[in-house]
């Protein structure tokens, strides 16, 4: 499935919450759900600095794909971690790099875009990206 | 128009003295806004908002130096508010007044100035366990600088400092203490009044960062005999981009400017520069002049409410809101000190305080999450942040409610 269809999945499933504490509630079950990171990855060198939340990222290319896995502190932003990784994992880097993410806005969760808001939102788009980047440079 | 000191006294929580809070009056995320962060900012009332607004329309023109009329009545308002605020303060002479763009601006200007002055290699400086980091930063950045030693009076668990500790620091060596009046993040009341006692014993001149203090209770800077009093409008009713220095006479004096620039300067040649007088010395460049004017507006309205029924409200506020909270599971207040003002930091067990604030934000609740720039006091109880809960003496006893209610519904949802 390509990024793109991924996201309208996911801006589909969260069509179905009319008020916004149904959309929350899906985000923390999502975040509850995402699959836990290897613990030698829950360090200071795979953190993402955020202001409030504590963020891990890992991201490996395996036959050609980025696989990414991921942990936080906070329930919330770890229910946009794992969107962020359903759209992102197991994509080829060049998919990765050159991605327009639009959901996050489609779901009305834009709020958490804005650079000033502390979970990093931007940061973690960033930084998967630049794993991207690195892999592409890599294999180049 | 009525009288609001009156208004005031009679019907406390009215909905007059909260349409004088236009913002108040909003809606957030299809919610009526409870404004619970105001630690961080307060609201500003119509006056204050009016004032801006008259002084771009009707009164602009650069001050100190216009021969004009428009100038000299732009100055004469500028210095208006430097007068209402040596009242406001009890200050022996108005150029103990500094205009500075904040707090952290005021701590910044003597940390450097007084060091570059006073501070020497092997001397100590004193600040305290409950510090902000602009409390903290510019001294550590001035130490580092001079080859001083910063050293820290601890607290306890309730967020109290411990005064013996204190007494065992003090020595020739140390050469300024400087301390917070009141804990941004905890709302601890320090003992300021003994510190500064202590302090005089061996001559020793304190510092006090104000910025949570001035707008809760009446401070008389003659009466403190504190040598530094430091503090920002925007938490005062006032607009942002505005502080205080109050520093005595006989230190602004003695200490060198913090920047160079127009209207600090006496005359002007390739070699040499003679610096003005007070204030000006420490007034370098076009100060924000129409945010000053608008100042003085709100120390007028904080004078109009009067201390006495901001204390009453607030106080009324924090106890009720104490009690609420502390009925709800697994809610731990952190900073109990026996003297606090209307500030309620919180955990819940499980829960991260980022979570919560989003929750609460959902509901139209602004509160703050975070470790509120006091780092070290989140690193003593082991935790990433609180929530922080500030009030005003606008806060009402349903906004508490709806807190309340808030926080258990992000319970719910968040533990579900």
């Amino acid at each position: 499935m390509s990024i793109k269809d991924k996201e309208s999945e996911i801006v589909e499933e969260f069509a179905m919450f009319e008020d916004w504490d149904g959309k929350y509630e899906y985000l923390i079950d999502l975040g509850k759900d995402l699959p836990a990171i290897s613990a030698e990855y829950k360090t200071d060198d795979y953190k993402i600095k955020g202001c409030q939340s504590q963020v891990w990222l890992h991201a490996e290319l395996i036959g050609g794909r980025v696989r990414f896995t991921a942990d936080s502190d906070a329930i919330i932003t770890k229910g946009i971690i794992a969107l962020l990784v359903r759209v992102f994992d197991d994509e080829t880097p060049d998919a990765i790099a050159e991605a327009d993410l639009q959901f996050i806005n489609e779901i009305g969760l834009a709020q958490h875009l804005s650079p000033t808001r502390s979970n990093g939102l931007l940061s973690m788009i960033k930084q998967m990206k630049m794993y991207a980047i690195a892999f592409k440079v890599q294999n180049t | 128009m009525y009288n609001l000191k009156d208004l005031a006294n009679t019907v406390l929580s009215s909905a007059e003295i909260r349409e004088q809070f236009p913002v108040l009056g909003i809606s957030v995320n299809g919610r009526p806004l409870v404004y619970l962060d105001n630690g961080a900012t307060s609201q500003k009332p119509k006056c204050v908002i009016d004032s801006l607004a008259k002084y771009y329309n009707e009164q602009n023109a650069n001050i100190h130096r216009g021969v004009h009329t428009l100038s000299q009545e732009a100055t004469s308002l500028f210095e208006s508010t430097r007068s209402s605020l040596k009242r406001f303060l009890n200050a022996e002479h108005e150029h103990e007044i500094i205009f500075t763009s904040g707090t952290t601006q005021g701590i910044n200007l003597v940390a450097h100035s007084f060091g570059k002055a006073f501070i020497n290699k092997g001397d100590e400086v004193i600040i305290s366990a409950l510090e902000h980091h602009s409390n903290i930063v510019p001294w550590q950045m001035m130490c580092e600088d001079k080859g001083a030693v910063l050293r820290v009076i601890p607290m306890n668990n309730a967020g109290e400092l411990d005064l013996s500790v204190l007494a065992s620091m003090l020595s020739n060596k140390t050469k300024i203490i400087a301390i917070t009046h009141v804990s941004n993040a905890l709302g601890t009341i320090n003992p300021v009044e003994e510190i500064i006692a202590l302090a005089k014993q061996y001559k020793i001149p304190v510092l006090i960062d104000g910025a949570q203090a001035v707008q809760h209770q009446q401070v008389d800077v003659r009466k403190l005999d504190c040598d530094f009093y430091v503090f920002s409008a925007h938490k005062m009713f006032g607009p942002t981009g505005v502080g205080v220095l109050y520093g005595k006479e006989k230190w602004l004096n003695a200490m060198p400017p913090y920047m160079g620039g127009g209207d600090m300067i006496k005359t002007v040649t390739f070699e040499k520069t003679e610096y003005n007088e007070l204030p000006h010395k420490f007034e370098a460049g076009t100060p924000n002049i129409a945010d000053v004017i608008a100042f003085g507006e709100s120390i007028r309205f904080m004078e109009e409410i009067g201390f006495d029924t901001i204390r009453i409200r607030e106080e009324e506020l924090l106890q009720y809101a104490t009690q609420k909270l502390s009925e709800i599971d697994g809610l731990r207040i952190f900073g109990t000190a026996a003297k606090k003002t209307g500030v309620i930091s919180f955990n819940i067990e499980g829960l991260h305080p980022y979570d919560v604030g989003t929750i609460l934000d959902q509901l139209g609740i602004a509160v703050r999450t975070g470790h509120h720039c006091t780092q070290p006091i989140m690193d003593y109880y082991r935790i990433p942040g609180t929530v922080r809960a500030s009030f005003a003496f606008y806060n009402t006893m349903e906004e508490v409610d709806v807190l309340s209610a808030g926080i258990k519904k992000a319970i719910k949802m968040l533990k579900r």
